[in-house]
């Protein structure tokens, strides 16, 4: 009512209303209880377009409390488009801290990585999602995929598999692999590579998926057994890389390719970029890391 | 052989509204064997199928099959899943649209070896090894297994639909139509391919047909169906060589002779 004139407007905190999270916060107890089950969902409309994470922000803006700490990534990094905006958004309808380190953050709000530092009993992952439905391109009505459930009828999905393999000769899919969850519902783990899929199986953190533009969320409570989808002649395996991260020298961990130049140059560096400062301050030094490692703003605390 | 039918389909009857489906069906379908519905367009063939495969639920009457264990199951009383079941197992369905029964998109080889993926089997080698039979049993080149049926002929996605049904072997097929919209000489071939298959493998089926010749090559026993209602069933041969129900009559003395 007698608003500051030099404010802006002002928001419920963490934007949504009450009684959105509350039924946000519904959805996820039901997905919790149900691991892997897509639970639909009033999807809000979110001041940023579809497909850049409003399934993930209105999860975050449910669960989210002023002792919270926040860290998002955007493909592993701290410091992209998207990854620096919803930092931006929660510091200031929540008014809560932000961070870049994995270990400092209650919830992690993730676009297609799991970060490489493992989670601990007490964090929430918060996954932003695409495309729920992982019998979607093989089976485009709504209607049957959800009795394709509900049947557990999944040979579909190693059809799918069948054609990488006659097409590829292994399997082809990297990202978004399919997997089973609890022994029952076959579930995407959304866009992430499929190097991520072991970190989900029996992980001490809460992981939570939602779809803003689908309208569902989805859930794996702590130390939820969730098994990748394959062949006996064909097992699952992760992406392997025959070099190390090109900064800090971490080997078993996810790369990206970097283009230097236009003469062909590139170099592979950590997708995560936390580790890979984390690991730079420890004296790591990969082949083409600068002589000083920039000195970065790593926790932002609540105003 | 058993002494007790696979199929007994007693007093079945489809109302559409209050327009007849088809009404009052009563018949036994016995293992092995080939029964032929026969009638006109709007006779109340194709409802009559779809009620039979659980596709449409019936307005009145009672089927029951009898299962692998030997127990005979009230199909309208299974649950969904059940049914379902069934449907990838110990049914197919050959639809006169191969497209309808095929997935287009994916490789003959998956089409092939979907059912047995839906089963439960996770061995690559061994569904593709048995995908490259069944491909050679319909007289599909092995170096297609890898293209879509998209690029296949008519003839060739009928036998690919076909042989998608039978690689779990089921006992009983329904199929609609199976020759519809091919020329006369793939159509030969076919009905030569699908009367081998049901010899060897032993299958019964319900063919659903305005052809008679169809009729006569592939079955042992006909129902003729008009307005919904069966006027006539017997033997494949007593029926067309001797028709009693006038309508029949009338059926038999319409094919054109060349």
């Amino acid at each position: 009512m007698t608003a500051r004139p030099a404010d802006i407007a002002t928001y419920n905190f963490a934007y949504l209303d009450e009684q959105t999270k509350r039924m946000i916060r519904r959805a996820i107890l039901k997905g919790i209880a149900i691991p892997g089950y897509q639970v639909p969902f009033a999807s809000r409309e979110m001041p940023m377009p579809y497909g850049w994470g409003t399934g993930g922000v209105q999860v975050t803006a449910s669960i989210i409390g002023p002792e919270d700490v926040l860290k998002v990534i955007d493909q592993g990094a701290d410091d992209t488009t998207n990854a620096v905006s919803i930092r931006a958004f929660f510091k200031k309808v929540a008014n809560v801290a932000v961070t870049t380190e994995t270990a400092k953050a209650t919830i992690i709000q993730t676009r297609h990585r799991i970060p490489e530092h493992p989670l601990t009993a007490g964090q929430v992952l918060v996954y932003q999602v695409p495309i729920p439905e992982p019998l979607r391109f093989l089976e485009p009505r709504e209607t049957e995929t959800r009795k394709m459930h509900a049947l557990e009828e999944y040979g579909l999905m190693h059809v799918k598999l069948y054609e990488d393999i006659a097409r590829h000769g292994r399997i082809a899919t990297t990202y978004a692999y399919p997997v089973k969850v609890e022994g029952r519902y076959v579930m995407d783990p959304s866009p992430t590579p499929k190097f991520d899929n072991p970190k989900m199986h029996r992980s001490p953190a809460l992981q939570l998926f939602g779809a803003g533009r689908e309208k569902r969320i989805y859930a794996l409570p702590p130390f939820t057994d969730v098994v990748s989808l394959d062949f006996e002649d064909h097992p699952f395996e992760v992406q392997t890389f025959d070099q190390p991260c090109a900064l800090c020298a971490a080997e078993n961990v996810y790369l990206d390719e970097v283009i230097l130049d236009d003469h062909g140059g590139h170099m592979f560096v950590c997708s995560d970029t936390d580790h890979c400062e984390k690991r730079r301050e420890q004296g790591h030094r990969g082949h083409l890391a600068p002589e000083t490692p920039p000195a970065l703003e790593k926790t932002e605390p609540a105003q | 052989m058993t002494d007790e039918p696979l199929l007994r389909v007693s007093a079945l009857s489809k109302f559409y509204g209050s327009r007849i489906g088809c009404e009052n069906v009563t018949f036994d379908l016995w293992p092995g064997e080939v029964l032929a519905v026969v009638g006109e367009s709007g006779s109340g063939k194709t409802t009559l199928l779809n009620c039979l495969s659980t596709r449409l639920l019936p307005s009145s009457g009672t089927a029951s099959y009898r299962m692998r264990d030997g127990q005979f199951r009230e199909l309208y009383r299974m649950s969904e899943a059940e049914r379902r079941f069934l449907m990838r197992t110990d049914w197919g369905f050959v639809h006169q649209n191969p497209a309808d029964g095929l997935r287009m998109t994916v490789s003959a080889g998956a089409n092939v070896g979907e059912r047995l993926m839906a089963v439960g089997d996770r061995h690559y080698g061994k569904i593709r090894a048995t995908a490259v039979d069944w491909l050679s049993r319909v007289e599909i080149d092995e170096d297609r297994i890898d293209d879509e049926p998209r690029a296949f002929s008519g003839g060739m996605r009928q036998r690919l639909q076909i042989a998608r049904n039978l690689v779990t072997r089921p006992r009983l097929v329904f199929m609609d139509e199976p020759t519809g919209g091919l020329d006369v000489s793939v159509q030969a071939r076919l009905l030569d391919l699908l009367r081998g298959l049901v010899t060897d493998l032993g299958l019964a089926a319900i063919v659903v047909t305005h052809d008679l010749a169809v009729a006569r090559l592939l079955s042992q026993r006909m129902m003729v169906m008009k307005d919904g209602r069966v006027v006539e069933s017997g033997l494949t041969d007593r029926v067309l060589d001797d028709p009693r129900a006038p309508y029949t009559q009338l059926l038999v003395s319409s094919i054109l002779q060349v």
